[in-house]
């Protein structure tokens, strides 16, 4: 890869850094993970649907969702008068993406203090 | 999906060597590629300019955490994630830990980043990937994925 690609996505990456931050915390709660469970089948589920099986209320759940599709892992589709929130299969690819981007990081930085201190 | 990343790396140089490069702030601007306007200090806010090429537009800032000497370095900071023009202050940084072994080749480096999410153990990860094959199939398209593009 060329240098100018590499650091073209990285800069891509640094701006989207603050999302991801976003996406982690919001999946860091297990109410919301049983969510992001319910709907990564792919198939759109209304708060109806959500709250079934759950103790907890329609309007807990609805929080729940609206905190994950700001973090971008879910989105709500209208249809008619009912929401729907389906899986946003991207937000999960692009976090990946981000901890590799990181980890690549890691890996040129350590092989830097490697010849630093082996010299 | 893994919340840490982990890194071992073998270094032909005494534990002391190593540590000094760590945790000089100099020696550790010379290969991170930063320079720091000053001493790391437990407790203290580190501030300086990335100096990696293409990077120099980035701002260094992390709190040191522990220094215990030849044994533990850590410190939190938000990674490669430093636009000047955003707040940081709300987010919850992650935790980079440096710990070193003595090794007869000389010292074994373990690096460790932590706390890309909040979920506090792997078991709760587990039961999470055991919740629904969905979630699987997920993550079998996204090692596809990454295998593609790296």
């Amino acid at each position: 890869m060329s240098h100018k690609l590499r650091s073209r996505q990285a800069r891509r990456q640094q701006a989207h850094a603050p999302v991801f931050a976003c996406a982690f915390a919001a999946l860091g709660d297990e109410t919301r993970l049983a969510l992001v469970a319910k709907l990564c089948g792919g198939e759109p589920r209304s708060i109806s649907q959500l709250t079934q099986g759950s103790k907890l209320t329609r309007q807990a759940i609805t929080k729940h969702l609206r905190v994950l599709e700001r973090a971008g892992i879910v989105r709500c589709v209208h249809s008619g008068r009912e929401s729907r929130f389906e899986f946003e299969q991207k937000s999960i690819e692009e976090m990946k993406d981000y901890l590799d981007f990181v980890s690549r990081q890691w890996d040129q930085a350590l092989s830097r203090l490697k010849a630093f201190v082996e010299d | 999906m893994n919340d840490r990343i982990e890194k071992r790396i073998e270094l032909k140089a005494p534990v002391s060597r190593v540590w000094r490069a760590l945790t000089d702030y100099r020696e550790f601007g010379q290969w991170f590629r930063v320079k720091l306007d000053g001493p790391f200090v437990p407790g203290q806010v580190s501030t300086g300019q990335i100096t990696y090429p293409g990077y120099e537009h980035l701002k260094w800032e992390a709190v040191v955490q522990k220094m215990e000497p030849e044994r533990l370095f850590s410190f939190t900071w938000h990674p490669y994630a430093v636009d000047p023009k955003v707040d940081y202050s709300t987010e919850t940084p992650t935790l980079v830990e440096f710990r070193l072994e003595k090794i007869p080749s000389g010292t074994l480096l373990l690096l460790t980043e932590s706390g890309f999410d909040k979920i506090p153990s792997d078991r709760r990860l587990e039961a999470f990937r055991r919740n629904d094959g969905g979630w699987t199939e997920q993550l079998k398209k996204i090692e596809a994925h990454v295998a593609q593009t790296s």
